[in-house]
């Protein structure tokens, strides 16, 4: 083999499992990907039901209802538009009423989040980052060091 | 006091690192060997100094100093001692530390075994090496310095996260970072050999070890945290695709890549360019890394406490090394001679391959973590990249990988017999027939492809066994010679075997835990019991428990199988008072077979809780197999031939034998 068709097999090769690669990523990218949304998101932009999609907002005072089993149903706000949101796993350990949540899953007919994650992290001071954003475009104060975090 | 003499050992370091970069490289030009000698007791002395500085940060939090801003955000006196050594690592400002302090360790080791390096090539390699450490260095001392004083001191410090305090997750990013700062050893050796215009076996026989060891750390560190993940965050899940656990996977995954086309350029002298690049693309990967844990940009449920400043510099400490880096390969490339011939069926063909797949597989792992952060900036959509993703694009890339694992081992350097190879491989493919009808005949009713998946890891470690059968001549040769032969194989050859099997048992692991995981959420009261994989949970009542810095609330959980104890469980939430926190601690039942994993949910008002409850099958031989490879690149890394400092001696001997 010579080294001009060692190149070629070289490159060949190289372009191969790229574009192979390349394809997967770009149906992936189509298919995969969650949209994130504030509650006046969803609602000024018309979500088709059956989408799959991220909520994020505060946790609005007194919604949390706790039904059979493990069934828990609770508002997700930015101040100006409420989505609500029905739930059957745990609750993360800190997700409280009036902090910040991202919660995942399939908006239904009436306009009903069923998540399947419900995500509140880490420390009592952290809000998701695309919540402190998403809330400071709507106006809300936030108190100091609501967007900071610690952990490695 | 001592606070001080660290301050100042941080900046003398980092003088001293000035020197080691300027002096060197300068004598190295102009040929002066006295100028070049700089850089040995430079490197030593600078690791030295930097020593003393992490020790004296140590110090200021072991004894709960708090006239140190740093141990005050970061510590508090009630912390057991091993989380207050912990907590050094476990903040930007004490882990940036740490960081140029590996940095600095492995200049150091270069320096001291690097007797046999070729003067001008070792006078470069610390020189770059010495920049990469007066770029953090100063970026430490101007925008992260950890021994900053305040006046007046705090009577008592904040507390580290409670999620943080345990015993994994406290000494995983040490590993961590041995690993991917180790990777900054291949990065100097390669802009060394670029500004040197010089690259060859030699170069790759020295390259190797470092990247190895590198590897080695990130292995295990990946897996530590791993394994933090999934019995502390209580999510029952190992891996979250989270951008700070790609950040660190990324370089893992080029240095593999880094790995194997290292032993080509050393063995055949063949792939230099590609080698070189593939050097300063994996640090490039661990640099990106830095930046993007530090600065904030990405949303994780790992990242530093964000400072949009400290961004800005982390990203111009990238953008000039892999900017300047990739600039000089450009312009020095076309003087590196390239190497041997082969054909696409031989060792060096299916290390191609080997190298083709990892670096497709990194970028699109990259895509993945970057796709975010560059849609929101262009139009202002914001989404996220989640594990569907990543199984839809990653998961492909790694069947044929996996296929051609075992094969290449077995090909021949130059020209390979790919017909004589599969002859070789009739019991791994047996294994392969014989382990997909099982699992298929077992879980029926799971997923189509998982079958496959388990077969695949299977095969992968009967292909590891064929490869060190073939090489004692298993078969072939008589008892004695075969013992003969085993006991001699160099250590090389086990701990390739042996990493490879690694895999294979990783394959499995993940395979058998994400296609039969069973998971199930439930209410459960007092005296109730349930039933999962063949378990009965019977729940017996909630006790109340205490720690040092927490109180917990726990369900005692009964375990029972076929009418007899296993265990009792408790699963629990913690309530920690420095800082304010709730944690969940997951209950685990752990077994080879399979782990019974339990987390305790919220009281109900019937007087029950809620349940979560998994069983995760054979999901220990995901952190065994990394413990394997691990353990297979100790042991290579032992090898006589690998030894810092035999590097003549051994290519003769490995000319000798090439098929090796």
């Amino acid at each position: 083999m010579t080294r001009k068709q060692r190149r070629g097999f070289l490159i060949g090769a190289g372009v191969v499992v790229l574009s192979i690669a390349g394809i997967l990523v770009g149906f992936a990218l189509k298919d995969t990907i969650v949209f994130f949304y504030t509650p006046s998101d969803v609602l000024s932009k018309n979500i088709e039901p059956g989408k799959r999609l991220r909520l994020g907002g505060l946790v609005a005072e007194d919604s949390v209802k706790r039904g059979e089993g493990t069934l828990v149903e609770f508002a997700v706000t930015d101040t100006i538009h409420t989505i609500s949101v029905r739930y059957n796993k745990l609750l993360p350990d800190l997700f409280r009423e009036g902090q910040g949540v991202v919660a995942e899953g399939i908006l239904d007919e009436k306009g009903v989040l069923v998540a399947d994650t419900v995500l509140a992290k880490h420390d009592e001071n952290y809000m998701p980052p695309e919540v402190a954003s998403a809330l400071k475009e709507k106006g809300v104060k936030l108190g100091k060091g609501a967007v900071h975090k610690s952990a490695p | 006091m001592i606070v001080e003499v660290g301050h100042f050992a941080l900046v003398l370091g980092v003088v001293v690192a000035l020197v080691q970069m300027i002096i060197p490289l300068w004598g190295a030009q102009i040929g002066n060997t006295r100028m070049m000698e700089v850089a040995k007791p430079a490197a030593i002395m600078q690791f030295l100094l930097l020593l003393i500085a992490f020790l004296a940060l140590m110090y200021a939090y072991v004894v709960s100093d708090f006239s140190v801003l740093n141990v005050v955000q970061n510590s508090h006196s009630a912390k057991p001692l091993i989380y207050r050594i912990a907590g050094v690592w476990g903040n930007h400002e004490g882990s940036m530390l740490l960081w140029v302090l590996v940095l600095a360790l492995f200049g150091a080791a270069v320096a001291v075994y690097g007797e046999n390096l070729r003067p001008t090539l070792r006078a470069n390699v610390l020189a770059v090496q010495a920049s990469i450490v007066v770029a953090f260095g100063l970026f430490i001392l101007l925008t992260s310095n950890p021994f900053i004083r305040m006046i007046p001191a705090a009577l008592e410090g904040r507390g580290l996260n409670p999620i943080l305090q345990d015993p994994a997750l406290a000494f995983h990013p040490p590993f961590l970072y041995i690993g991917y700062v180790g990777f900054s050893m291949a990065f100097s050796f390669a802009v060394a050999a670029l500004i040197d215009g010089r690259i060859d076996a030699v170069w790759a026989r020295w390259v190797r070890p470092w990247t190895l060891a590198a590897w080695m750390f990130l292995t295990i560190g990946i897996a530590m945290g791993s394994w933090w993940a999934y019995y502390e965050l209580g999510w029952g899940g190992w891996w979250f695709w989270d951008p700070v656990e790609n950040a660190s996977f990324m370089p893992w995954l080029a240095g593999t890549a880094l790995l194997h086309c290292a032993l080509v350029m050393e063995k055949r002298e063949a792939l230099k360019v590609w080698t070189i690049l593939l050097a300063i693309l994996t640090f490039s990967l661990s640099l990106m890394g830095a930046f993007l844990v530090r600065s904030g940009v990405l949303t994780s449920v790992h990242s530093f406490a964000v400072d949009p400043e400290r961004g800005v510099v982390i990203l111009g400490i990238m953008v000039l090394f892999i900017g300047g880096s990739l600039s000089l390969f450009a312009y020095r490339v076309s003087s590196l001679r390239q190497g041997g011939l082969f054909s696409p069926i031989s060792r060096e063909g299916s290390l191609v391959l080997n190298n083709v797949l990892l670096t497709t597989a990194t970028a699109t792992v990259l895509v993945g973590t970057l796709y975010p952060l560059v849609l929101e900036t262009f139009t202002g959509l914001k989404i996220s990249v989640g594990a569907p993703y990543f199984n839809l694009t990653f998961g492909p890339l790694m069947i044929p990988l996996l296929l051609a694992m075992p094969f290449g081992p077995l090909l021949a350097w130059k020209r390979g017999d790919i017909v004589g190879v599969g002859q070789r491989l009739i019991f791994a493919c047996l294994v392969f027939v014989v382990v997909a009808a099982a699992a298929y005949a077992y879980y029926y009713r799971g997923p189509v492809m998982a079958p496959f998946g388990l077969a695949l890891g299977a095969f992968v470690m009967a292909g590891a066994i064929t490869e060190f059968a073939v090489r004692v001549k298993v078969g072939r040769a008589s008892f004695e010679e075969v013992a003969r032969r085993t006991w001699n194989q160099p250590r090389s050859a086990w701990g390739s075997a042996l990493s490879h099997f690694g895999v294979g048992l990783m394959v499995v692991g993940i395979v058998a835990t994400s296609a039969y995981q069973e998971e199930k959420i439930l209410v459960l009261k007092p005296g109730e019991e349930t039933k999962i994989a063949g378990y009965t949970v019977k729940f017996r009542g909630e006790a109340p428990r205490h720690g040092a810095n927490y109180r917990e609330q726990v369900g005692v959980l009964d375990v029972m199988r076929n009418g007899s104890q296993v265990i009792r469980l408790y699963p629990g939430k913690r309530s920690y008072t420095a800082p304010v926190q709730v944690t969940s601690e997951a209950g685990i039942y752990a077994s080879w077979a399979g782990d019974l994993y339990t987390i305790l949910g919220d009281r109900q008002k019937n007087g029950g809780f809620t349940f979560r409850m998994y069983y995760n099958p054979l999901v220990r031989f995901i952190w065994f197999g990394a413990l394997v490879m691990f353990f297979g690149g100790a042991i290579s890394l032992s090898d006589r031939r690998l030894r810092f400092g035999a590097p003549v001696r051994s290519r003769r001997r490995s000319a000798q034998v090439p098929a090796e």
